[in-house]
């Protein structure tokens, strides 16, 4: 367009661009494109020590035997087992929670909602790592007031099962996320014009069903968003179960996809099937981010 | 379901009537309590665990075990810092100020960065921009979980694991923050003022430091936040590429005590408070900058 009259602008404005891009551009393709490259490589490959050991190691084409050996490792299937088991329960409970939260922030009734706001985010500024801390220590039978009230309740309370394990990571990742969701869902309704609910409430529809039947679905957008984002923060599920795993018989050190990756990396030394496990993870994640963005968009149609 | 006396009885009998309903005397005095005490039951529940760390954070350790988590027991504070900085030569001190460089230095070189790609991405046209733009949304949904593996293979072939440089400069790159600030960008700073400028015969570099940049000194803000928080809040890169303690960030300083624990059970005070002093800068920043914090995450989400 701007090509024949003013190239000279046009050529300065894209010098200008490529400076502004170049400092990004180059650590991105340094942090994420190449090293995806080099998982693909490295999928491929296998090094071999040779004989009794000595000379070193040697770098062997193995085409795809990587991936069976990843895809053939029970504990790798488990751990996608698991990551769904624990979307299953984490994400509706967090995302009800957060819509609930919200759509009760964004009533006529609600009071100080500045600080309610404030006060359901805070959690999420918490490092996982200090949360998972925090909740582990609240877990623990004779210190925990939460432990108490499941046997006051005449349930058991036992962190070395695998369920007990699983919610417990789950409430954990509710307990810091939920009132992000709250923020964002909050500004998606204060976003709705107000004649919009104005007019459900002139037809007479009461402050729950407006909240239900025309509030919620206006915001699906912002719905989507958060369970895409809550899905692919969810299935990389790392750091809470490796600080709970040592109080924990349930939790193994390849409990999750990502932990059977720094199991392979930093414990077995297997470069080749951490890749192949990688590559599959992430492969994984793509189709379920396209399954969760199609299915929903596809209602939203 | 069940008999709720308070309920408007009329709109389910069917006869919409024309003017808005008038409502019961007690309903929305009855509504703004229960909308209420849900929210502050929800608070509750997520001050609770803070509270229980503050709390924790006085007691020593006969006192951590011997009461009531969320019972006072002895005040052991000042001695429990003064226990966390002097463990092991003083080192939390130094986990501390790695963090301060690993999130704070990084987060302020990262979102500069990443305001730069999104300006350039929002302002300028240059063949393949859109393609190359797709690339970086993609980049969003690639998980760290998988790049990191390579990555540290990568750092290990170039001899850069176990140095700063390995928690650094990943930590630098944000992909939604470019997305964020190419939004922020569209919104914040005005094609026609960018002309003018040119008109004037000001330089494209001039127009960025000098026009654009002050107009987008909020989003700034909200990029610095949420890298911060992020680097603050980061563990699987640093667990991969650190073996020497004295460059480790706080949170995997805290995560290496709390594996010897069984070993030397005296440290438990001392990862409760630990973790209540490693949480006191995020918290800061994210008071600090509240203001800002909220027309970041939106505009990402709204849009």
């Amino acid at each position: 367009m701007s090509r024949s009259a003013s190239s000279a602008l046009s050529r300065r404005q894209r010098g200008a661009a490529a400076v502004f891009i170049a400092p990004f551009l180059i650590l991105f393709l340094a942090t994420t494109i190449v090293p995806v490259g080099y998982a693909v490589w490295l999928s491929l490959y296998s090094e071999q020590t040779s004989g009794l050991g000595f000379g070193g190691a040697e770098t062997v084409f193995v085409g795809l035997d990587n991936f069976t050996r990843a895809l053939g490792s029970e504990s790798f299937r488990d751990g996608f087992v698991t990551v769904g088991l624990y979307c299953a329960v984490y994400i509706p409970v967090m995302i009800g929670a957060a819509l609930l939260l919200a759509l009760l922030l964004d009533s006529a009734y609600a009071r100080a909602k500045r600080f309610f706001q404030l006060a359901l985010y805070l959690p999420n500024v918490i490092p996982g790592l200090i949360a998972a801390t925090i909740w582990f220590y609240l877990y623990t039978p004779g210190l925990s007031p939460v432990v108490d009230v499941f046997e006051s309740l005449g349930l058991g309370w036992d962190i070395n099962s695998y369920g007990a394990a699983l919610g417990a990571i789950a409430n954990i990742a509710i307990w810091q996320h939920t009132g992000y969701n709250v923020i964002i869902f909050f500004a998606a309704l204060q976003a709705i014009p107000r004649e919009v609910i104005e007019a459900a409430t002139v037809d007479g529809a009461g402050a729950v069903r407006t909240a239900l039947k025309v509030k919620a679905p206006l915001i699906r957008g912002a719905l989507v968003l958060a369970v895409l984002f809550t899905v692919i923060g969810a299935m990389q599920l790392f750091t809470e179960p490796q600080i709970i795993r040592t109080e924990s018989a349930a939790i193994g050190g390849e409990w999750t996809p990502a932990m059977f990756i720094y199991t392979a990396v930093a414990e077995r030394h297997d470069y080749g099937q951490a890749a192949a496990a990688s590559i599959i993870f992430a492969v994984v994640l793509g189709a379920a981010s396209f399954v969760v963005t199609r299915f929903t968009s596809r209602r939203a149609a | 379901m069940s008999v709720s006396t308070l309920d408007r009885p009329r709109t389910a009998a069917g006869a919409p009537p024309a003017p808005a309903p008038r409502r019961g005397v007690h309903t929305p005095l009855l509504s703004r309590a229960v909308v209420n005490t849900v929210l502050v039951l929800a608070t509750v529940w997520t001050v609770l665990p803070l509270t229980w760390l503050l709390i924790s954070s006085t007691k020593d350790f006969a006192a951590l075990f011997g009461s009531g988590g969320f019972e006072f027991a002895g005040f052991h504070l000042t001695d429990n810092l003064r226990g966390l900085f002097a463990e092991e030569n003083g080192i939390f001190l130094r986990w501390m100020l790695n963090s301060v460089l690993y999130a704070g230095a990084g987060a302020l070189l990262g979102s500069f960065i990443s305001l730069c790609a999104g300006y350039a991405f929002d302002k300028y046209a240059f063949p393949g921009k859109e393609k190359v733009f797709g690339l970086v949304l993609v980049g969003v949904l690639v998980p760290a979980a998988a790049t990191a593996m390579p990555l540290y293979l990568m750092a290990s072939k170039l001899g850069l694991t176990n140095t700063f440089w390995s928690v650094f400069l990943p930590g630098l790159v944000n992909p939604f923050g470019v997305y964020l600030a190419r939004v922020f960008s569209s919104s914040f700073v005005p094609g026609e003022l960018l002309e003018a400028s040119r008109v004037d015969g000001a330089g494209e570099l001039f127009g960025f430091f000098r026009i654009s940049l002050p107009l987008l000194r909020p989003a700034f803000a909200t990029l610095f936040l949420f890298s911060f928080t992020a680097g603050w809040n980061s563990f699987y890169l640093p667990l991969l590429m650190l073996s020497d303690h004295h460059l480790y960030p706080v949170s995997l300083g805290l995560y290496q005590w709390k594996t010897t624990l069984a070993v030397i059970p005296d440290r438990y005070p001392l990862v409760i408070i630990g973790s209540l002093v490693a949480v006191l800068p995020v918290v800061l920043a994210f008071f600090s900058l509240q203001r800002h914090w909220k027309a970041g995450l939106t505009s990402g989400a709204v849009k």
